[in-house]
């Protein structure tokens, strides 16, 4: 039976205070490289995570955040990582996208695709050393397109493994329309695998438990792999920075950076025919304009705020289970920041 | 003399050379966007956007060059390499040799690589020394926006497989992509003369497998490529003040290596310092150890290279790379 959806609430609102206090920490120059953050898609992990235990493991993209505050690891030991500490998570050695927990056995890549074959071989180790454990990779549609990944549903198949295929479907391959990118349909391909597909609004998180309480069920009892394709909205695009989302939200300040060599370039002498250049044109265009109509607006696809107009209608329990929340979450950001780097 | 930044000179090369023959097509994850300026000049049906199936793509930019066109193909990051490296390893390089020398796979692969901003060791490799291992490779390595439109030019007219690697702490666009997001609060060890430059008003190539010398010097000569270049550069300022005189060497083209220009100077210095942000074992600085052994010069030898992982940390990140205390401090030990 599913839970409370109070009890799920809690965590997506946890990941999401915490994240923003990361793009927070990234912004003031403090956490280096390259930032993706998993807002938005807090209801899909959520909804996994919840149904975990001990034994099972996952194998995370490079957002992999939520998935281990969700599992249990420690918030300041994350954020330490994150701030390059020794006395991170992974003493200062991963950041963000390569971040492990062998206690959780939760093990991340910024390789797309790479959370297949790592998935698959969780899933073998469960079958053979721990038998009703399974393994959880977490992914973007985007890397569907990838061979190793497309191998791995295959294996899980062939081997029966207790493998959970959970794809977070935005829409965007990191700054290119998916749909561009990608031929038929994706469950009929998981299908095509022989791994039976599952496809839900991920922003929904008692939707998303339900479908993982089956997909779970079936790979606790050894009936295999399934292939659970959530729909998302990332709040925040690819990673933090990102030109196309700049441009949407500051444009005086980033299109004449693009426009001027961008109409330069177009007008040069030698390359293509003018119809040629106007088709070239129309995509830039394009990417910028499927930006502007983004779902990112709508507070319908955002989980956090979703679960919570339902949750409005016991206001004085939400709103205790909030301040519990955001005085652990600035606690923690007190923890990192204050403590003396060692 | 026009000034460039890197990259733009690199794109600049690649647009002379897509106007004047219309074989050079162009793919990679993101292309439409990264290189928009290409896009609306020479149109969506030679600078295309791929799916994120680098095995695929790749692969099929080899085989197109194998039969008529010159594909340029780009890959996010060398480290995803990792990924497709069977086309390169398996078949870009051994169509050559396997067809008996009558059939070339004339592609490019045009790739940054690199650390120096916090982007952990998935990210920043260099990995130079891994491609240049393989017999009919041709791997690249610019210093200066000069050369990297230069060399990119000498690339296209390539007859075979070419892996162009481009440094992101050089690139301003790269940088601000995978570095600073458009933050102003971050800041990175840039060099100046590597990242911004005089280019010419039109490009001719940069001869593959020349070396250039940066520096002159008496005493010993740092050998490297990419950033390590510079880094030797601001290392040999500060070993100038305590009497030391040494000489930077800028290798340019990782393989084929420029042996005649390694030897010629280390003969002359007798010292020999290896500035790699490669790997250090098994890799280009033990290379051009062996190319002057062979020769028979003897010479005092050492190397500042990368022997780890290179850690996300910022501060630890500038201790495993390459830096200037860590180039002058073996020169100051060679010296002794």
């Amino acid at each position: 039976m599913a839970p409370e959806l109070l009890s799920l609430y809690g965590p997506m609102l946890r990941s999401r205070l915490f994240e923003e206090a990361v793009a927070k920490l990234w912004n003031d120059g403090l956490i280096s490289g390259e930032m993706h953050l998993g807002t938005g898609e807090e209801a899909i992990i959520a909804g996994v995570v919840a149904q975990l235990g001990e034994s099972d493991a996952m194998a995370l993209d490079h957002r992999g955040t939520a998935a281990l505050l969700m599992r249990g690891v420690d918030p300041v030991s994350i954020l330490r990582e994150l701030l390059g500490y020794p006395d991170g998570l992974c003493g200062g050695m991963g950041g963000h996208m390569h971040l492990f927990s062998k206690e959780h056995l939760a093990a991340s890549s910024g390789i797309v695709g790479a959370e297949g074959p790592a998935a698959a071989g969780f899933a073998l180790s469960a079958q053979y050393l721990n038998s009703g454990a399974v393994a959880v990779a977490f992914f973007g549609e985007g890397a569907m397109n990838q061979g190793m990944l497309m191998e791995s549903l295959n294996l899980a198949s062939t081997w029966n493994l207790p493998a959970l295929f959970v794809c977070k479907n935005d829409g965007w391959a990191i700054t290119s329309r998916s749909e561009k990118m990608t031929g038929g349909d994706l469950n009929e391909r998981a299908r095509g695998l022989g791994v039976p597909a599952v496809e839900f609004d991920g922003w929904d998180v008692l939707e998303v438990w339900e479908a993982a309480c089956a997909a779970i069920e079936r790979a606790r009892s050894g009936q295999g792999p399934t292939f659970l394709h959530a729909r998302c909205v990332h709040l925040e695009g690819h990673f933090l920075g990102m030109q196309l989302l700049r441009i949407v939200r500051e444009p005086l300040r980033e299109m004449p950076e693009i426009a001027i060599p961008l109409a330069r370039s177009f007008l040069r002498p030698g390359g293509a025919a003018l119809r040629e250049r106007m088709a070239g044109l129309k995509e830039v265009l394009a990417a910028v304009l499927s930006s502007l109509r983004d779902p990112r607006r709508d507070s319908a696809y955002d989980p956090v705020q979703r679960a919570r107009k339902t949750l409005l209608a016991d206001a004085a329990r939400l709103q205790s289970l909030e301040d519990r929340i955001e005085q652990e979450i600035s606690r923690v950001l007190k923890a990192a920041l204050e403590e003396a780097r060692p | 003399m026009r000034t460039m930044f890197f990259t733009q000179a690199v794109d600049d090369a690649l647009a002379q050379a897509m106007a004047d023959d219309p074989r050079f097509i162009l793919f990679g994850e993101d292309v439409p966007l990264l290189r928009r300026n290409l896009l609306v000049r020479f149109g969506p049906g030679r600078v295309r956007g791929t799916p994120i199936s680098e095995s695929a793509f790749l692969g099929a930019g080899v085989a197109a060059a194998m039969t008529g066109l010159r594909p340029v193909v780009e890959i996010y990051m060398v480290d995803f390499l990792g990924v497709c490296m069977d086309a390169l390893l398996n078949h870009a390089a051994k169509v050559e040799a396997f067809s008996g020398g009558k059939w070339t796979a004339p592609v490019v692969v045009r790739v940054p690589c690199g650390g120096g901003y916090g982007d952990g060791g998935q990210h920043e490799q260099s990995l130079w020394g891994w491609l240049a291992h393989i017999p009919g490779l041709t791997v690249l390595v610019p210093s200066t926006p000069a050369d990297a439109g230069g060399l990119m030019l000498a690339a296209l007219r390539h007859d075979g497989p070419v892996v162009f690697l481009e440094h992101k702490l050089l690139s301003e666009m790269w940088l601000e992509f995978m570095g600073s997001g458009a933050r102003r609060t971050v800041q990175f060890d840039v060099p100046a003369e590597g990242r911004k430059g005089a280019v010419p008003r039109r490009w001719d190539p940069v001869p593959i497998g020349k070396a250039v010398l940066r520096r002159t010097g008496d005493d010993v000569t740092i050998v490297s490529v990419g950033v390590g270049v510079h880094r030797a550069l601001e290392a040999a300022q500060v070993l100038d003040t305590e009497g030391i005189s040494a000489g930077v060497l800028d290798l340019r083209t990782v393989s084929p290596l420029d042996i005649v220009a390694v030897r010629e100077a280390v003969a002359r210095s007798g010292r020999l310092l290896v500035v790699d942000e490669d790997y250090e074992g098994f890799g280009l600085s033990g290379e051009l150890s062996a190319v002057v052994l062979e020769a028979g010069i003897s010479c005092k030898y050492a190397r500042v290279c990368t022997k780890t992982t290179i850690p996300y940390a910022r501060d630890r990140e500038d201790q495993v790379l390459p830096n200037c205390e860590r180039i002058c401090a073996g020169i100051r030990r060679l010296m002794q």
